[in-house]
């Protein structure tokens, strides 16, 4: 039997405005509990709520991104449900008409090929808080810090194929609210969250199978993982005779696998209605044209026009572009350098990432800027230094805080060109290894990179590798 | 500051059920039966879930009759002839939601609100356990 | 004339023109409170210290030659706005212990208008009621005949202002809450237009009906209150940026040309004779004083019951669900799980009334019934504004009676609720089209040896209360039903 494999994301962006969706309070990460909840957050009785014009504008944004349609007038509406996180026993959220519909998102998939994905919807919502279990003896501690932040909730069609497409589209979204500026994307703070409906269907059959949700994966290992092992499951399930139960399930990342989530005993009747204490949300040309004229350049232009004028791949593109800053960096080195786009690509995409990596820094903390990084690169083109010295030169760059010249002058690293003193390493190399010398002439060519081997000992790596290739092939060859 | 002594609360509807007062006229006072029962007991307990709220087991019959007469009641509505018409989201039908700016305008005032909170500790609201 | 049987306008020029201070008028309705307040039991809580501070800095600021009309004059609020510092119960075991963190809007403005705070009034629990019995520190009686109730579920404001108690209370109407007890206790009291007053700091019971408004004496008073209390909120998103015309300066618009319509659905067979005769003689005033009368039908109206008790349950289901154990407000003792913590406080928090309509608004609301009666209801509400607006076009006002019978005697309702419903018929219209309407005395009928009054009612279009005013203080004029004190109240 062959198996389809049907996936749906929903992922939940907190969106980066200043104040809460529906309160003046802060929205700023790591505040001491309840010290950033006012009395609407609190859901005190007597309250209201008032919209936040930033949180509609970040929605526009992503609709336009995504070229979704965006509704003239779309309703906030109640979702009811008893939890402590949620003070008003309610959630403020959209259902019949939300803000956004009908999007797409292209994603690239491991053999190249592009693949359009369907985004049913994306609308605004308010979170929740949250709960705290441990220390306090049989109780849960809330903290309603986060309720009332805004939140989009963009839900995609049920067109992802597998665990990849879902990781691709996962960040494709990730780096394009990132690019808007709508949402830092955390996953660790809990900024960027992704739940998966999954479900699985006999190759060829038009009607879905019965899916499962498995909530909040903040990462993208974790989303792939648990989507591969939430699909062995069902398959598993359903060829020994078991029917899939539609319930949510949460990953637990220790076990490597999906259980059902027990507090969820039955299914919620949710209630919903439009919220009488909101009126409809009317979006006018204006606003759109605003939000439009205000769009950066998306991730995708981005790479394409680096594939257009820098020469790029595909590939590198897409590495390059994955975010805004790492982008901007590559442009400020490219321009500094005032060409070698290649040459840029591959030390961006390489040294830079490596060492961020290590550090565990973002771009905008790089220890080496765009600039100096040029300079580096520009020492590399006019065969001051090897690219291989230039590494070194990068470490200690990274480490010290220096400049590329500073760090060339002061270890006297610059590269030998001289012909003549090329040659008279090569020949003191020669005379002093006659058997190899011999054995190379009688035909041994491996031999040869023994000889560069030796002539870059003897000057310390600095001899620039082209001249020493050329003048020793000639020498060699007697 | 003084305040009412409080006087116990009224718990007729049982003794008079099934022998309610009534007016019985046509248009704004159909008539009724005396006794109903369009919702049962397991529905109401249902309800009563769903909305959090411990009816006893003393108490359960007399909700399910008032509730019932209060679901019959409604049930004129049907009758109405809605066709073509949208349901109405506000009485003033122009108006639209008013944007706010993107201002921090709230100072931490927690201390004040926790006063006289249930049970805090540690600037935390507690609760029961919550099990994931 | 004593003290207390001067009306909110003329203690005004009394202040001003320092026949009494502020502290003597507050003393001397404290006294009254103190002695005949118990009875009626109309307060929950009397801010007497409060009062007196009021009192105070209100002298003070006259003395300063500052402050304005209201500067001194004594309010009681409805226990269902939030008070900073103050209990505030809305009746109800759940709040029994609240003190609210901050002041409603409208508590702010009558504070900013330079009021004396008496106290907190009794009400009907969470707003839902007819006649102030559901509220958990007792009944509420009606000073015209102590065995009867006085209306809900604005009751306690009701009775403490025609008991002269307080020159006038704030009120809120969901369904009548106002209009009905100003008809059952011989005052004026306005509903205004929803958006008109804020709602901000106001307990909510079903937000899309409920209103601010007053309960005074006279039309003049309610002018003046009503004017201090209006206005744009942006703490509210369904406030209203519309301009506050000065009410108590168009209160001479004469009668002459004065459109009016009688509902014709109003005048049915569960309207008491002897009120229905009362309101038919009030529009004889009206007409003899160049007003035209002619019936108009709003086919669509008797519905209005069924349609609020879908509605407004729905929405209070939802509103109430705050209320948890969790961070404010009843939580029961040592409560075995989550699931205990909420079911226990809310079943002990509230009241059986309040359980019935928040079970009603969790059905309509569910899933599979949604569409028949909420979507149903909501759809039904826009033919209701559909057949006012449709008599507007036709009239300036439509009229009839407020409620169909004179006070009904406490517990004579309490045992089916529909009964209970019922008493808001002739109210329930204006609130599910968001329109304003006043209630105003217009005479007596005699039950049990008693007088009793009733109301006559006016509703007009959006943002028409001026003219509900204007036309009311002239019927005032003209009349004196609402200068009548309960006796052994004077």
């Amino acid at each position: 039997m062959e198996w389809e494999t049907v996936i749906g994301l929903e992922i939940h962006a907190q969106l980066a405005t200043r104040s809460k969706i529906f309160s003046g309070s802060a929205t700023a990460y790591g505040a001491a509990p309840n010290t950033q909840a006012n009395l609407v957050d609190l859901g005190y009785p007597g309250v209201l709520p008032v919209l936040n014009v930033e949180a509609v504008r970040m929605a526009i944004r992503f609709g336009l991104a995504t070229g979704a349609r965006i509704a003239r007038r779309s309703v906030f509406a109640r979702k009811n449900y008893f939890y402590p996180d949620l003070p008003k026993g309610y959630q403020i959220s959209q259902y019949e008409r939300p803000v956004v519909e009908d999007g797409s998102l292209e994603i690239v998939l491991d053999d190249g090929t592009r693949k359009s994905i369907g985004i049913t919807r994306a609308h605004l919502e308010e979170d929740a808080g949250k709960s705290l279990h441990e220390d306090f003896h049989g109780l849960s501690g809330i903290d309603l810090n986060r309720a009332g932040t805004p939140l989009l909730e963009i839900v995609s069609e049920p067109d992802l194929r597998s665990a990849k497409e879902a990781v691709a589209y996962m960040k494709k979204i990730h780096t394009l609210v990132r690019y808007l500026g709508i949402c830092d994307g955390n996953m660790q703070e809990g900024s960027f969250r992704c739940d998966a409906n999954v479900s699985v269907r006999p190759q060829g059959q038009p009607e879905f199978g019965t899916r499962a949700e498995i909530k909040n994966l903040n990462s993208f290992r974790f989303v792939e993982r648990a989507i591969n092992y939430e699909v062995e499951r069902q398959i598993e399930l359903v060829e020994s005779g078991g029917k899939v139960v539609q319930e949510t399930r949460l990953y637990d990342p220790d076990r490597g696998e999906t259980r059902p989530m027990r507090s969820k005993e039955e299914a919620n009747d949710y209630r919903y209605f439009p919220d009488p204490d909101l009126l409809p949300l009317a979006i006018d040309d204006a606003m759109i044209e605003s939000a439009r004229a205000g769009l950066p350049e998306l991730p995708d232009e981005k790479a394409a026009r680096f594939v257009r004028d820098f020469g790029l791949s595909d590939y590198d593109a897409g590495v390059l572009t994955s975010s805004r800053e790492l982008a901007d960096y590559y442009e400020t080195v490219v321009g500094r350098l005032g060409g070698q786009p290649k040459l840029a690509a591959n030390w961006v995409m390489g040294e830079l990432s490596g060492a961020l990596n290590k550090d565990n820094l973002e771009v905008a903390q790089s220890r080496v800027g765009a600039e100096s990084l040029a300079g580096l690169l520009a020492r590399i083109a006019d065969d001051t230094i090897s690219g291989k010295i230039a590494k070194d030169v990068f470490e200690a760059m990274w480490t010290e805080g220096r400049d590329a010249d500073a760090i060339i002058e002061a270890q006297g690293l610059r590269q030998i060109t001289d012909t003549s003193a090329i040659e008279r390493a090569i020949d003191e190399v020669m005379t002093g290894n006659p058997r190899q010398l011999a054995e190379y002439r009688a035909g041994k060519d491996k031999l040869f990179g023994f000889f560069v081997g030796q002539v870059m000992k003897a000057t310390q790596g600095k001899a620039n590798p082209a001249q020493l290739n050329e003048l020793l092939k000639r020498k060699l060859g007697g | 500051m003084r305040r009412r002594a409080r006087k116990p609360r009224n718990l007729t509807i049982a003794a008079t059920f099934g022998k309610a007062r009534c007016m019985i006229c046509v248009g704004f006072f159909p008539s009724r039966e005396p006794f109903s029962m369009s919702l049962t007991r397991a529905q109401v307990e249902a309800i009563a879930h769903l909305a959090r709220l411990q009816i006893t087991e003393a108490q359960m019959p007399v909700y399910v009759d008032s509730l019932s007469r209060i679901i019959d009641f409604v049930e004129q509505l049907s009758a109405a002839d809605t066709s073509g018409v949208d349901p109405m989201a506000h009485p003033l039908a122009d108006q639209v939601q008013r944007l706010r700016p993107d201002e921090v305008t709230e100072a931490d005032r927690h201390e004040k609100f926790q006063h006289n909170a249930p049970s805090v500790a540690a600037g935390l609201y507690l609760v029961p356990k919550v099990i994931e | 004339m004593s003290l207390h049987t001067q009306s909110v306008a003329e203690l005004a020029a009394g202040l001003a023109s320092r026949q009494y201070s502020s502290l003597e008028l507050t003393l001397h309705f404290l006294g009254r409170i103190e002695r005949l307040g118990p009875d009626l039991n109309a307060f929950v809580t009397v801010t007497a210290d409060r009062a007196l501070e009021d009192a105070r800095r209100a002298d003070a600021t006259r003395a300063r030659g500052e402050g304005g009309r209201l500067t001194g004059v004594p309010i009681a609020q409805k226990d269902i706005f939030c008070t900073d510092g103050v209990l505030t119960t809305c009746s109800s075991r759940m709040l029994s212990t609240f003190v609210a963190p901050y002041d409603a809007t409208v508590v702010e403005r009558w504070k900013a208008a330079g009021t004396v705070l008496l106290g907190k009034t009794n009400m009907d629990e969470f707003a839902m009621g007819s006649s102030n019995e559901t509220s958990f520190y007792g009944p509420v009686k009606n000073p015209w005949d102590p065995a009867r109730v006085p209306g809900g579920s604005s009751g306690g404001s009701a009775a403490a202002v025609a008991a002269c108690l307080v020159p006038a209370a704030s009120g809120t109407d969901t369904g009548g809450s106002i209009r009905q007890p100003a008809a059952l206790t011989n005052l004026t009291g306005i509903k205004p237009t929803y958006g008109r007053v804020s709602r901000y700091g106001m307990i909510a019971f079903a937000s899309s009906l409920d209103q601010a408004g007053v309960l005074a004496r006279s039309a003049e008073d309610a002018a003046l209150l009503l004017g201090a209390m209006a206005g744009f909120d942006p703490r509210d998103s369904t406030s209203v940026d519309v301009p506050v015309p000065d009410y108590a300066a168009e209160l001479g618009t004469s009668l002459e040309g004065l459109r009016v319509g009688v509902i014709r659905e109003f005048f049915d067979k569960g309207l008491d004779p002897a009120v229905g005769a009362l309101v038919q003689a009030a529009l004889d005033v009206l007409r003899a004083r160049g007003a035209t009368i002619r019936e108009v039908s709003l086919p669509a109206l008797p519905l209005s019951v069924p349609t609020y008790y879908v509605v407004a349950p729905a929405e209070c289901s939802s509103n109430l669900s705050r209320f948890d154990g969790v961070r404010f407000g009843h939580r029961c003792d040592s409560p075995r799980d989550l699931r205990d913590l909420y079911e226990r406080s809310r079943g002990e928090g509230f009241g059986d009334e309040v359980k019935r309509r928040i079970m009603t608004g969790t059905y309509v609301l569910s899933a599979g019934y949604y569409d028949a009666y909420y979507l149903k209801a909501q759809k039904v509400r826009q033919l209701i504004a559909a057949d006012f607006a449709r008599a507007f076009a036709e009239v300036d006002v439509v009229a009839g009676p407020t409620s169909p019978t004179a006070a009904f005697g406490l517990g004579a309702k309490t045992s089916d609720p529909i009964t209970m419903y019922l008493n808001d018929i002739y109210t329930i219209g204006a609130n599910l089209a968001g329109l304003p309407a006043i209630s105003i005395p217009c005479g007596f009928v005699t039950e049990g040896g008693r007088d009793l009054p009733a109301g006559l009612q006016l509703v007009g279009p959006h943002f028409s209360e001026s003219r509900l005013l204007a036309a009311s203080h002239q019927y005032q004029q003209l009349t004196d039903w609402h200068r009548r004190v309960p006796p052994g109240f004077e």
